[in-house]
């Protein structure tokens, strides 16, 4: 089931269009990536589903509703530039935060006492937020965008500024949440987690829709049949000589003395393999397909070169 | 709870439980009421530094004309050169010397007075105002005017002011009265403008550089997070007021009991030299009386009703337009430009605020407390020498139908302007912002 969709939607600002009847699809209960160089129209896309701002044309449906105003309570957002209320103390500034979005006070004390203990931060409750440091801070904001259990997450550059154990944390903390039930939209510029999050995404270029799909079958369609295969023989001019009778292959020489890597751009590696299998012995075989950031890149590029 | 409840509650509760609010709540009634105890204190304690001056008076026009108080000795040197009596006031044996040359045609000129230190202002005024009236005498005595006639003639005018109003009534004014409650009306307007406006700038700037903004607007409206911080604001205002009101009340009941104990009649005669409301000696009768008139002149219904409606309706007029400012502020170096806009009519206000009490109902005076930007501050100059009712009522529907104006200008603005980051600024690009949807 579709739980947002965007339609037609345009935005234009005093010299530039920042979206152009953009339209995206996002199912209920998946991680939805929203990719595109700086500039794109992906933080616009974002400001009009949070209803800071309005389109000029096109609309945006949630459960198949005109966006409005009871809508904001269902989504939670955590904008790529964070801040917080400096002077203010870390579980006041939550509570007010967490009421803004129409929890009331004791039920938001409890939740986010439950937070806090599992992001191990309760001890900061009474620290004023200018004492603590940048990613202390960010653990902060992103309780406090989840904290009314919203239908809708908004994450804009989730992971910057949080080291490694952190951002492991708040992954898996995303993919509970979208085990719970809640549709997640991802906005970042690091592919990795996209690989790793995302489910479907849209790329965006100059407030243009780009690409558009599930990640595998992106993958799929950007497929150059790379295929990575290693073999172990004591005599490398053995392999060699099998490779020699293909021109669409690379061979390499790997760490170890007695294997060798072979890199194949075919459909059809059963033939090679037939030989292969009869000089030495097959250590690997997989299929290479391109990463989100070679299909970023090449899709962003071409776009580029073509406008 | 509402959400602009919330954001009322928030901006208050931050707002006065800072320390600055402390210090500035008991710092204020303590200068308020400074203004009132030191001149009493002076007074008390003045007589500490006495002087003695050395008279020659060649003219001998002088000789028993001064007489000595507590603060002063006049001692006579006949026949003493000025310039010994200069080194012995440079020695100090004597504070200063006064010097009368001889008589030109029948009439002392060019008096001159010797001394190390300044001057004080009240022995300067003695000695000219004792001078002055001995040649007075002298003069029309010479005319041959009799001494009985001439001590006879003198008197003091006790000037009354009547105003009338169109059926006839006639009331009497006290113009210092009404003089120095315009002044002190429209500056308490004009300083609260000034610095809970700030303090509404300062607010939406710092949400702006901090960034929490969009956290925020995600959630509220930018309007209800606009409207939710000036009224914050404006009750932190008038707490602020309150408190000043009240702990200036207990300092000045305190101080007067003190006072009242210590030195009988003291206060009353401090007051008076403060206040400059009437003559000399407030315990006579007459003068009573006149305070109780003076009481009844004054209508304290419509002032306290004028200045709370122009109080709120001007702060928030402007507390709308210092939001939009906030909202543009990238880093505080370039609020200025956006600042000035905001001053100058400020400014205009209570500059004009000089003449306008001195010409309540001029045509400038009026078009001035009926503008809206200068209204809140001119009309409380006007309202104590009594304003027609239309007048205030026109001015007030005319500053709440601006501000009605001005919040949805402001507001498209603020809305904008929150999240615009690093670029430069033109009034055309803002006035562009007016026609976003």
């Amino acid at each position: 089931m579709t739980k947002i969709s965007v339609n037609e939607v345009t935005k234009r600002y005093a010299d530039h269009t920042a979206l152009d009847r953009m339209c995206i699809e996002i199912p209920e209960r998946c991680i939805y990536g929203l990719l595109g160089p700086n500039g794109a129209g992906k933080t616009t896309l974002i400001r009009i589903l949070n209803q800071i701002t309005a389109p000029d044309s096109g609309e945006v449906l949630i459960n198949g509703e005109k966006l409005c105003q009871k809508h904001i309570a269902r989504i939670g957002y955590l904008p790529e530039e964070r801040g917080l209320y400096k002077k203010m103390k870390v579980g006041e500034q939550a509570i007010y935060l967490a009421e803004l979005k129409g929890i009331k006070k004791a039920e938001a004390q409890k939740r986010l006492k439950m937070w806090f203990d599992k992001f191990e931060i309760g001890g900061w409750w009474d620290k004023k937020v200018e004492e603590l440091s940048k990613g202390m801070q960010q653990k902060i904001q992103f309780v406090t965008t989840i904290i009314h259990e919203p239908e809708i997450l908004i994450f804009d550059e989730p992971f910057s500024g949080f080291d490694p154990i952190n951002a492991n944390l708040l992954k898996e903390a995303i993919l509970e949440l979208r085990d719970k039930g809640a549709t997640i939209l991802l906005s970042t510029h690091n592919m990795a987690s996209v690989e790793e999050l995302c489910d479907s995404i849209t790329l965006i270029n100059h407030g243009k829709s780009i690409l558009q799909g599930k990640v595998g079958d992106i993958k799929r369609q950007h497929d150059t049949h790379e295929r990575e295969i290693i073999v172990r023989c004591d005599d490398f001019n053995k392999v060699m000589a099998v490779a020699d009778t293909y021109n669409n292959i690379k061979v390499e020489h790997t760490d170890l003395h007695d294997e060798t890597k072979l890199t194949l751009f075919s459909e059809s590696p059963n033939e090679l393999l037939g030989q292969l299998l009869q000089v030495g012995q097959l250590v690997s075989f997989k299929e290479v397909l391109p990463s989100m950031n070679d299909i970023f890149i090449q899709e962003v590029q071409s776009k580029n070169q073509a406008a | 709870m509402n959400k602009i409840g919330l954001i009322i509650k928030r901006e208050y509760l931050t707002r006065v439980r800072k320390r600055s609010f402390l210090i500035l709540t008991f710092l204020g009634p303590i200068l308020m009421a400074a203004i009132y105890i030191i001149p009493i204190m002076l007074a008390l304690n003045s007589s500490t530094d006495h002087l003695r001056v050395a008279i020659v008076d060649e003219s001998h026009w002088f000789e028993d004309s001064f007489t000595n108080n507590e603060d002063h000795t006049f001692i006579l040197m006949p026949g003493q050169p000025i310039d010994s009596v200069k080194d012995m006031v440079k020695n100090g044996v004597f504070d200063m010397a006064l010097y009368v040359p001889p008589t030109q045609l029948n009439i002392p000129s060019n008096a001159v007075v010797y001394s190390i230190r300044q001057v004080p202002m009240e022995v300067e005024t003695y000695i000219s105002s004792v001078m002055q009236k001995e040649i007075e005498e002298q003069k029309l005595m010479a005319k041959g005017v009799d001494p009985e006639i001439v001590s006879s003639v003198k008197t003091d005018v006790n000037l009354q002011i009547m105003r009338m109003d169109e059926n006839g009534n006639e009331k009497e004014t006290f113009t210092k009265v009404q003089f120095s409650l315009g002044i002190i009306l429209s500056m308490l307007v004009y300083m609260f403008i000034i610095f809970f406006g700030g303090q509404v700038m300062n607010g939406v700037a710092e949400e702006k550089t901090n960034r929490i903004i969009e956290v925020i607007i995600s959630s509220v409206k930018p309007f209800q997070l606009m409207m939710g911080k000036i009224i914050g604001v404006s009750l932190v205002a008038l707490t602020q007021f309150v408190l000043w009101i009240l702990l200036t009340g207990v300092l000045y009941v305190g101080f007067s009991a003190y006072i009242g104990l210590s030195h009988p009649g003291a206060l009353s005669s401090g007051t008076v030299m403060t206040q400059e409301i009437v003559s000399n000696d407030i315990m006579s009768n007459e003068n009573v009386l006149q305070i109780v008139q003076i009481a009844q002149s004054i209508d304290f219904g419509t002032i306290i009703f004028s200045f709370i409606v122009f109080f709120i309706l001007g702060y928030l007029l402007y507390a709308t337009l210092y939001a939009a400012i906030g909202s543009l502020v990238d880093n505080n170096t370039d609020s200025q430009q956006f600042t000035l806009p905001i001053t100058v009519p400020l400014m205009v206000a209570i500059i004009s605020s000089f003449y306008i009490v001195n010409n309540p109902d001029s045509s400038l005076s009026v078009w001035l407390s009926m503008i809206p930007f200068t209204s809140p501050i001119s009309m409380m100059v006007r309202i104590p020498f009594g304003v027609p009712i239309w007048q205030i009522v026109l001015s007030i529907v005319l500053l709440a139908a601006t501000f009605v104006l001005m919040t949805w200008i402001a507001a498209k603005i603020y809305r904008t302007g929150i999240l615009m980051y690093g670029k430069k600024l033109s009034y055309k690009e803002i006035f562009k912002w007016l026609k976003y949807k």
